[in-house]
């Protein structure tokens, strides 16, 4: 079974949610639609105050290249414009919508009926995926248009859909996977025809074997798409990891995935690149996991972008007693959540409660050296040796070992016997030197 | 609900904890102590029992009273030095010797660089190499194996086979009775099957990797078969160099120790090759018959350097 090469853990799946259908919420009376989202430039507002809206208008316009735009996911009226709390913890603009009936714009096909053919040319689908604000749903929401568009003389071979879901507890693109799986591979066609390739391979893990046997079944009718079934281990969906897993490839160091002739889209994104080439719908609504231990009813749910989390989570069965941490995503990389007031963003992949006694770290012990945190890291580092350089603020050494090479899957710091916050001490390390490399870089051309 | 708790990914951890992985050595011990119970008896028993408590008792007691800490002993890597220690001991050595190492196992060789983790030598073999130069008559009579042995001081000693390896080459037991432990020797070193059991649980717990017990057994092996080959008369055979001494009891437990190995596996090559050109060079040319404790020791010196200059495979790595 394949699996990448480095490192990796194998953490308790906990997929409390698996095989539950993706049910609708109801929508709210108010949804609050930031205009930015965690990569790239806010959105400028197109909409003002007052102004009524249908589900699926324009209400912020991308601003520049690395940017994506924004759509309503209701009708109703503009209520106002103005800053909100985001899951990232940050206020950010976002435009308030009173929800007014579900009244959506005719261009959009709502019917359940898949649509195959797609007749249009490479640049017609890509102004279409741009129109339609699609952003990697996979968790760091980059403009899908971006990743569709490689620099010039570089040229993509191979398409990697990222179907392994290795964050513990989630299992919305698992459940996305088994419902729309005919949806994905018509998206995977259209993506191959973007980047002009002949060969697709899905990645995803021997956890989910109903979600293998659905794709390769739907793939087989289709030239050049192959499931690659893989081993379970964190973190497999981590881009450069999914890319050696499946294809066998290893991206350098500092390079994107590009330069070893991959594009990687997750299988949310996927779907959601279909959507908006083949019914003409942006990206309004996503599916999410609503999860914890004690959850009431761990299930996956579809949701307006922009809707509260707590409608999401009233609607879920209300946050279980005992509930010591939320956290917005997985619990590998996800963001412990000040409060439920946040709205639901593109890249909001769940809401996972963690009871009290998981909640709070364990004391800190003295690193006895044994090594385990090098042999899980995936890209091949030294996090006990990255900690101690950062404790010293030892940014010039810390950038020769490569410390902006960390993806940041935290596989260190859960693997560590003595509890030391490994991942705490080399993100700051990678925020500082990185602030180095950006200076170094504008004086460079200054000069 | 009004309070909940924030803090970075990831939010899961694990499990793992230190005592965890001295509890798991300690388990892997269990064979040779077995083993050294059953052919030196009461001695063996007395010697473990006054070891791993004055161990234990000398870090709480330099934590409580000399450096006023917390006292960490419930991690059980006071225990396991006792233990490491009396295993390399003669099963009819001074109890208040075995008090006097154990002080300088914890107290010298750990506590004053700053407890667990900080040691840049195995506390356990300082205790033992300590002993060896302080009391070398003591440290060199060993007990002739009689089961279940009620002799304590008063034991019957004999040469062990690597000291009749030694210069000229006398008479070796054979390979079978050193494999299963029928010779004289340390209490713990002498049952090389024993030491592989515990070998085979530490590897399958994932306590420990391959690469440094392999190593150090791979390279002896080649160096004396090298020496055996060019002049049999002089030096033994390559087999009886593995089975015999402190060489399995060292490359399994002694040189994995933690703190003072390298910290990736491309290191812990280096380190078990050094360990083995060193054991080997000692044992054929040396003054001592045994070498492993030093080879041990001047490779932890090492450590730091080769954790310096040689790096873990890093991901996209270009293949020379």
């Amino acid at each position: 079974m394949k699996t990448f090469r480095i490192g990796g853990i194998h953490p308790k799946e906990n997929k409390f949610s698996a095989g539950k259908k993706i049910q609708q919420t109801e929508l709210p009376k108010q949804v609050v639609i930031p205009l930015a989202h965690y990569i790239g430039a806010p959105g400028e507002p197109v909409v003002k105050k007052g102004d009524l809206v249908k589900a699926g208008q324009l209400i912020g316009k991308a601003n520049g290249f690395i940017s994506a735009n924004i759509h309503s996911s209701v009708s109703g009226k503009v209520n106002k414009i103005d800053v909100q709390l985001d899951a990232s913890g940050y206020k950010r603009p976002a435009v308030f919508i009173d929800v007014d009936g579900d009244e959506w714009l005719e261009t959009i096909d709502r019917s359940g009926e898949i649509v195959r053919e797609c007749h249009l040319s490479k640049e017609e689908i890509l102004r279409k995926i741009q129109d339609a604000g699609i952003v990697g749903l996979g968790g760091a929401t980059f403009p899908a248009h971006v990743k569709l568009s490689p620099p010039p003389g570089k040229k993509a071979e191979v398409l990697v859909i990222n179907g392994v879901e290795c964050e513990p507890y989630l299992t919305c693109d698992h459940q996305l996977m088994l419902e729309k799986g005919e949806e994905i591979v018509v998206g995977i066609t259209i993506i191959m025809k973007v980047l002009d390739v002949k060969r697709a391979v899905i990645g995803i893990e021997n956890n989910k074997p109903d979600a293998i046997e659905n794709l390769r079944k739907i793939a087989s009718q289709y030239n050049g798409i192959e499931v690659v079934p893989l081993k379970v281990q964190y973190p497999q969906g981590g881009e450069k990891q999914l890319i050696d897993a499946t294809i066998g490839r290893q991206v350098p160091s500092g390079a994107l995935p590009i330069e070893v002739g991959a594009v990687v889209q997750n299988v949310g994104t996927t779907f959601a690149i279909y959507e908006a080439v083949q019914k003409n719908k942006p990206l309004i609504e996503r599916v999410m996991t609503v999860t914890g231990k004690s959850a009431v009813s761990p299930s996956n749910y579809l949701v307006r972008i922009g809707t509260l989390l707590t409608e999401v989570v009233n609607q879920a069965g209300g946050v279980p007693d005992g509930t010591g941490k939320i956290i917005g995503g997985g619990p590998m990389m996800g963001r412990s959540l000040m409060n439920l007031n946040v709205p639901m963003a593109k890249g909001s992949a769940g809401i996972l409660f963690m009871p009290d006694e998981e909640s709070i770290r364990k004391p800190m012990k003295n690193c006895i050296r044994c090594t385990k945190c090098v042999t899980v890291c995936p890209m091949g580092l030294e996090p006990f040796l990255l900690m101690n350089q950062s404790e010293r603020n030892m940014w010039t050494e810390m950038e020769k070992e490569r410390v902006m090479d960390c993806i940041e899957c935290g596989s260190c710091s859960y693997t560590c016997p003595s509890n030391r916050p490994l991942l705490d001490y080399i993100r700051f390390g990678k925020t500082s030197v990185g602030a180095i490399i950006r200076n170094r870089a504008v004086k460079s051309v200054t000069k | 609900m009004d309070k909940l708790i924030i803090s970075p990914a990831p939010h899961i951890h694990g499990g793992d904890t230190v005592s965890k992985n001295m509890l798991a050595v300690i388990v892997a011990l269990i064979p040779a102590l077995l083993v050294g119970f059953y052919f030196f008896g009461l001695g063996a028993l007395i010697i473990t029992v006054t070891a791993v408590v004055s161990c234990v008792l000398f870090e709480y007691l330099i934590q409580r009273f000399v450096l006023k800490t917390e006292p960490t002993v419930s991690d059980g890597s006071a225990a396991l030095t006792g233990l490491l220690l009396a295993l390399n001991l003669p099963s009819n050595f001074p109890v208040w010797m075995v008090i006097v190492g154990s002080l300088v196992a914890i107290g010298i060789a750990k506590m004053s660089f700053g407890g667990l983790g900080n040691n840049p030598f195995n506390p356990a073999l300082v205790g033992r190499v300590f002993l060896l130069i302080s009391f070398p008559v003591e440290m060199t009579s060993w007990p002739v194996p009689v089961p279940f042995s009620t002799k304590y001081l008063d034991a019957v000693t004999a040469a062990t086979p690597l000291a009749s390896m030694k210069g000229h080459l006398g008479t070796i037991p054979d390979t079978l009775h050193l494999f299963l432990g029928n010779t004289g020797g340390s209490m713990g070193e002498v049952s090389a099957l024993a030491i592989l059991i515990g070998l085979a649980y530490l590897l399958y717990k994932k306590i420990i990797s391959w690469h440094i017990p392999v190593s150090i057994l791979a390279t002896v092996f080649v160096f004396t078969g090298i020496l055996h080959f060019a002049n049999p008369t002089l030096f033994a055979s390559p087999v009886a160099h593995l089975f015999t001494g402190g060489l399995m009891l060292g490359a399994v437990f002694m040189a994995t120790d933690y703190v003072t190995s390298p910290m990736n596996t491309r290191g812990m090559l280096v380190y078990g090759v050094g360990i083995g050109i060193i054991t080997v060079l000692i044992r054929a040319f040396g003054a001592y018959p045994e070498g492993v404790s030093f080879a041990i020791l001047i490779m932890n010196a090492f450590t730091p350097l080769i954790n310096t200059y040689i790096k873990p495979k890093r991901f996209g790595e270009k293949r020379k």
